[in-house]
């Protein structure tokens, strides 16, 4: 079936609006995508008709509540085809999913230990194992990266040892697009008997995940990159490892028993879903899923492809463009500079022309810093993008920066 | 030497952009004004004159003249320097006295406090804050 680009376009009411007299054409997907209608409808829906608390009433909308919420999980197990839905942990986005891990590790790691990331991490998936490193006094070990943004792994048997606890990495490079060699990585981490986490939060709309193929022991995902809203995220865990890692957050939800003296921890999942959790964003991340899976995440990712391709062809030919992150496995990330322009002064004129684009550091501070650049400018594509968008782009673009030199 | 008063030179500011339709030709004029702005050799643009709160760097020096002062800017981005150069245009060596207790109301006249992002919009509160410090101290 072809890909109907239009039909998509036609289910997310947002975009059909004007900027400054312009069509709106957004491209900073990378930062949140845009809601079709049916999330939107799913989330009033829930308010309208069954909004309860969910997991202790016996009262017949609660029980609504708890099987759209439960049903949601048995779509996100299926979506990344976890072993059980027990695995499938619902967070506050993939900050909260990793500060999980993270903090859970205190009492499991020791000095004389080490942490491996990757130089092309997200702030989210660097700092709480800095903290962590602080905690323990064990060792955080990075991944350097090349010019072209890819990651060097020459030095994989020297970076991993058997002092290894956890190796920690994104799929795909938010601020660059850098698709990572993550089968090379998990092969090795696992050789030495080190935990494992790959933060899903770029792959999640663009690329579909098997978590037992990997064999990762944690996985993340964010709903509101995956037309889902906000304040949701997922963190996968395999069962042994959810159970050896201790609770982060004591409160409702997560016990089994509580006495004044001592309590008694429930079991997966609620063990790390501590208080009522969200759940009209569980149930919009549903209608998210849905929305993905009728579409196709294989169609959507090659027609973002195909967006890519285009917008580097298109782009090329304007003087001084550079391409920052130019690797060949690469997502639908433009991240660029273009001679003689700061990328805030783009930013702006693009948004005076309707254009939304991502300007700065995109919450990784150390790329830029490798780059010896103070941010990019970043365009995003997402299924609901279309080649008149990067026409429009293009054009916005060589009028920003002819006025910029 | 001073011709005009802190208010004659927003006066003049506003009516400038009153001229303007729309925020492109706006900000067509603002990057003129960038343009306009004597550079900053590099060995001036230290960290200590960078203005905190701005999302590209901005750089503002002071300089006590009399009982004048004087400001001298630059920034990364050709926008910010801009709008620190619509600043630099308005106090420039005027009375340190009055830079201080002067009132921008051509900020909100020309539309820029309302059309700026809120983080924007607190870059161009810091740059202000900045200049008052500076003359604040050179007025006691």
């Amino acid at each position: 079936m072809a890909y109907d680009v239009q039909q998509i376009r036609a289910q997310f009411p947002i975009l059909n609006q004007e900027i400054h007299g312009r069509p709106l054409v957004y491209l900073d997907n990378a930062a949140t995508a845009q809601k079709p209608l049916r999330v939107i409808e799913a989330i009033s829906d829930y308010y309208l008709r069954y909004n309860a608390n969910v997991h202790r009433g016996v009262h017949t909308l609660s029980q609504r509540a708890t099987d759209a919420m439960e049903g949601v999980r048995e779509s996100v197990r299926a979506h990344i085809n976890a072993r059980e839905v027990a695995e499938v942990i619902f967070t506050r986005g993939i900050t909260d999913s990793i500060n999980i891990v993270a903090s859970g590790m205190t009492t499991l790691v020791e000095k004389g230990q080490n942490i491996v990331i990757t130089a092309l991490e997200h702030h989210s998936n660097i700092v709480p194992w800095q903290m962590l490193c602080q905690r323990t006094g064990a060792e955080l070990r990075y991944f350097p990266m090349n010019e072209n943004g890819e990651l060097v792994l020459n030095q994989i048997d020297t970076l991993i040892d058997e002092n290894t606890a956890l190796v920690a990495f994104n799929h795909i490079s938010n601020a660059l697009g850098t698709i990572n060699p993550v089968e090379q990585l998990l092969r090795k981490a696992q050789q030495v008997g080190a935990w494992t986490l790959v933060d899903g939060a770029q792959s999640g709309p663009h690329a579909k995940v098997d978590v037992q193929e990997w064999g990762v022991d944690f996985f993340t995902l964010s709903s509101h990159k995956m037309y889902g809203p906000t304040g949701l995220g997922v963190l996968y865990g395999r069962r042994e490892r959810l159970e050896e890692l201790p609770p982060h957050q004591g409160g409702g939800e997560m016990i089994a028993t509580v006495s004044m003296e001592e309590s008694t921890y429930a079991d997966i999942p609620h063990k790390f879903e501590a208080g009522t959790p969200h759940i009209e964003g569980v149930i919009g991340f549903g209608a998210a899923l849905d929305f993905i899976n009728e579409v196709g995440v294989e169609a959507i990712a090659e027609h973002e492809h195909m967006l890519l391709e285009y917008a580097l062809e298109r782009t090329r030919v304007i003087d001084g463009f550079k391409v920052i992150g130019d690797t060949k496995h690469k997502a639908s990330v433009l991240s660029f500079l273009v001679e003689g322009t700061h990328p805030y002064d783009l930013g702006v004129l693009l948004d005076q022309q309707g254009v939304a684009v991502r300007t700065g550091q995109h919450c990784t501070q150390p790329i830029m810093d490798a780059f010896c650049i103070a941010g990019t400018a970043r365009a995003s594509f997402a299924c609901y993008n279309t080649k008149e968008d990067v026409d429009h782009f293009v054009a916005a673009l060589e009028k920003s920066v002819s006025m910029l030199r | 030497m001073t011709v005009n008063t802190i208010s004659e030179r927003q006066r003049a500011l506003v009516e400038e952009f009153d001229f303007f339709d729309n925020w492109m030709d706006k900000y067509n004029y603002i990057i003129e004004l960038a343009r306009a702005l004597p550079l900053l050799p590099e060995e001036e643009k230290s960290e200590d004159q960078l203005v905190q709160g701005c999302q590209s760097k901005v750089w503002l020096k002071a300089e006590k003249k009399g009982d004048h002062v004087l400001f001298k800017a630059d920034a990364d981005a050709i926008i910010a320097k801009g709008i620190v150069a619509l600043l630099v245009e308005v106090f420039n060596d005027q009375p340190a006295a009055e830079v201080a207790k002067a009132d921008l109301e051509f900020l909100k006249e020309i539309g820029l406090q309302d059309h700026l992002s809120p983080t924007r919009a607190n870059g161009l509160m810091s740059m202000v804050k900045q200049m008052k410090y500076y003359a604040l101290a050179y007025a006691g």
